[in-house]
């Protein structure tokens, strides 16, 4: 039976010849991956072994991944308690890829995991985030979960009763003009789906601007698929998957297997979008899907310019910054605030000078890790104020304050805007 | 009979349900002081107790989009609320049923105060006198329904997994004794 990409990471992870739409599987876990959250995992999963008179044990700690990074470090005791406990569980279950707060090897969970080579193409990944969505960038099938999804998965090793979903093909063509990038693709296919267009469903891209682009642009885009409902965002896995997973991954050409869908796979619908004219795109408060053209929003005026997170603060994002600020300075009234996605990209940038040039042009560079992103600490807003940011969510109150307003762009807007202190289209300046 | 108690619209995200700023806090005993807590007012409503187990919250589409952070279900569990909404984002409904909270997928006519009656597969809205149809949840996920949740029946799939476990070891212990 002709299959997608989801349907065959399903298949094979059930143990099944096929598998179709609708059917419901009980499905192996490669990698399971937590962030601090893994403290409420923590607390479910002794919750499950309770009156079992057996000692809690995870299935297989070598693949179960924690990463700290969604408060680091810790704004308050009680996250430092969080993760202090997690440490601890850490330890005493031989969890072996642990990412503790540290220029080594520490990071945002959806950088470290791709760049470490945890993830290979037709792996099953689970996350206690709804970002997990990223690692199809790799050819996985990667989606969220919830916390006590975790611990059952962190017990059993497999996801029970999954519902095989149907899948979208979105097959891009055309070149990106100048200052357009995947950013405002995934933007642009968001404001066509609308935040729940793709509800229950994978989205797989395809065309030959897929096929030309950068693993860093394949993981935007996988990134926000989620912004549009969707279960998981998929990239069939291809010879740039390979650079990227043997050249920066050190993983060995041995580990990866290519899984790409039958042709004849059945889609539930096909989208076509052609990026050869598409304009950088600004999604508004406070819904993802509220995207416009950026003409319609120049001149509007920001307060806040926040360049990183799980989605947009790779090494080629951070580059675009420090070419646009290069020689100029950050508007007076305007905070730039730039969260390398890990500290193997804030090293990479370091020896580039892309951190340097930033910083000389008045940015602050902050430590990697998901920052002001979801609201916590490192740079919440004023009330009334304005942020533009390359972050994926712009829900009201999501960057601490409900009294103020956020917007979404690619880290060329967010730099050109810096520089004016008001949204600027980065193919004109300011 | 219970009443709606908040309406919403379309897209109530998680960060609307459990602002990101309060997500040290995991414990489901700890999260339900921080349920909707920019409404201030509906918050406040609910901390001092002051609407009753059972009561409804109404919603559009995609209710609980965004965050995979269980703190959105688990607070209005603690409520001993009800969300009546047409549609659910995957994973808040995946963590509603994990946790048992109840919630039910239907386009109802209602607004604040109205007065609600569940009948067999059924809504009654008793202020307006309109009766909606409700939806299935996803059939794959009746049997975590069933046994009350995803920890119960976890626990019920690992004992299963150890009685296989000990029995395999038993069958094959009798197996070697008959070699010998």
């Amino acid at each position: 039976m002709a299959m997608t990409i989801a349907e065959k990471i399903l298949a094979r992870a059930a143990g099944l010849p096929s598998v179709a739409v609708g059917d419901v599987v009980e499905a192996n876990v490669d990698l399971a991956m937590s962030h601090e959250n893994a403290a409420l995992v923590i607390n479910q999963f002794v919750e499950v072994y309770r009156d079992t008179g057996v000692e809690p044990r995870v299935w297989d700690p070598s693949r179960i991944a924690i990463v700290l990074d969604h408060r680091v470090p810790a704004e308050s005791s009680k996250t430092a308690t969080n993760q202090k406990k997690i440490r601890e569980f850490v330890h005493k279950q031989a969890i072996g890829k642990f990412h503790d707060i540290r220029g080594d090897v520490g990071g945002i969970c959806h950088q470290v995991l791709p760049e470490c080579g945890y993830v290979r193409p037709g792996y099953l990944v689970v996350g206690t985030d709804s970002h997990t969505t990223t690692h199809g960038a790799l050819g996985a099938l990667a989606f969220g979960i919830g916390a006590t999804e975790m611990a059952s998965v962190w017990t059993l090793g497999t996801l029970l009763n999954v519902e095989v979903p149907p899948t979208i093909k979105v097959v891009v063509h055309g070149e990106f003009p100048p200052g357009v990038y995947p950013k405002d693709l995934i933007l642009h296919l968001i404001g066509l789906l609308s935040a729940e267009g793709a509800n229950f469903k994978v989205i797989e891209f395809h065309g030959v601007t897929v096929r030309n682009m950068s693993t860093s642009g394949r993981l935007v885009l996988c990134n926000m698929a989620v912004e549009a409902g969707a279960t998981a965002g998929i990239v069939p896995a291809d010879k740039e998957t390979i650079r990227y997973l043997i050249g920066h991954a050190g993983v060995s050409s041995h580990d990866i297997e290519v899984i790409t869908p039958d042709p004849d796979a059945y889609y539930v619908q096909t989208i076509d979008i052609d990026v050869s004219k598409l304009p950088p795109q600004i999604a508004c408060p406070h819904s993802v899907d509220n995207v416009i053209p950026i003409f319609s929003m120049e001149g509007r005026r920001v307060d806040q310019v926040v360049v990183g997170s799980c989605t947009n603060g790779r090494l080629e994002d951070l580059e675009v910054v420090a070419r646009l600020v290069r020689g100029h300075k950050v508007a007076r009234n305007v905070r730039l605030l730039v969260f390398p996605a890990s500290w193997r990209i804030y090293r990479d940038a370091l020896s580039k000078g892309y951190i340097g040039t930033i910083v000389e042009a008045g940015g602050v560079v902050m430590n990697p890790g998901c920052g002001c992103c979801l609201g916590v600490h490192q740079g919440a807003l004023g009330n009334g104020e304005v942020a533009l940011s390359t972050t994926n969510r712009n829900f009201k109150g999501r960057m601490g304050n409900p009294e103020a307003e956020v917007y979404l762009c690619s880290p060329a807007v967010a730099a050109a805007s810096a520089l004016t202190g008001v949204i600027t289209d980065p193919r004109t300046g300011g | 009979m219970p009443k709606v108690v908040l309406k919403l619209g379309d897209n109530v995200s998680t960060d609307d349900i459990y602002p990101g700023r309060f997500m040290a806090t995991v414990l489901p005993s700890e999260t339900p002081q921080y349920a909707f807590a920019d409404h201030a007012s509906f918050n406040g409503l609910l901390n001092q107790r002051a609407i009753p187990p059972g009561s409804v919250v109404v919603a559009g589409n995609n209710f609980g989009c965004g965050s995979s952070r269980e703190q959105a279900a688990s607070c209005l569990k603690g409520h001993d609320l009800t969300v009546v909404a047409r549609s659910f984002s995957r994973i808040f409904m995946q963590n509603a049923i994990n946790l048992g909270l109840r919630i039910v997928v239907a386009s109802i006519d209602a607004s604040e105060g109205d007065e609600l009656e569940w009948l067999d597969g059924r809504l009654h809205n008793v202020t307006r006198n309109k009766t909606h149809s409700l939806h299935s949840l996803p059939k794959a996920r009746q049997s975590i329904i069933d046994a009350g949740g995803l920890v119960a029946y976890t626990r019920q799939k690992l004992l299963e997994k150890l009685s296989k476990q000990k029995n395999r070891s038993v069958r094959s212990g009798v197996t070697e004794e008959s070699r010998l």
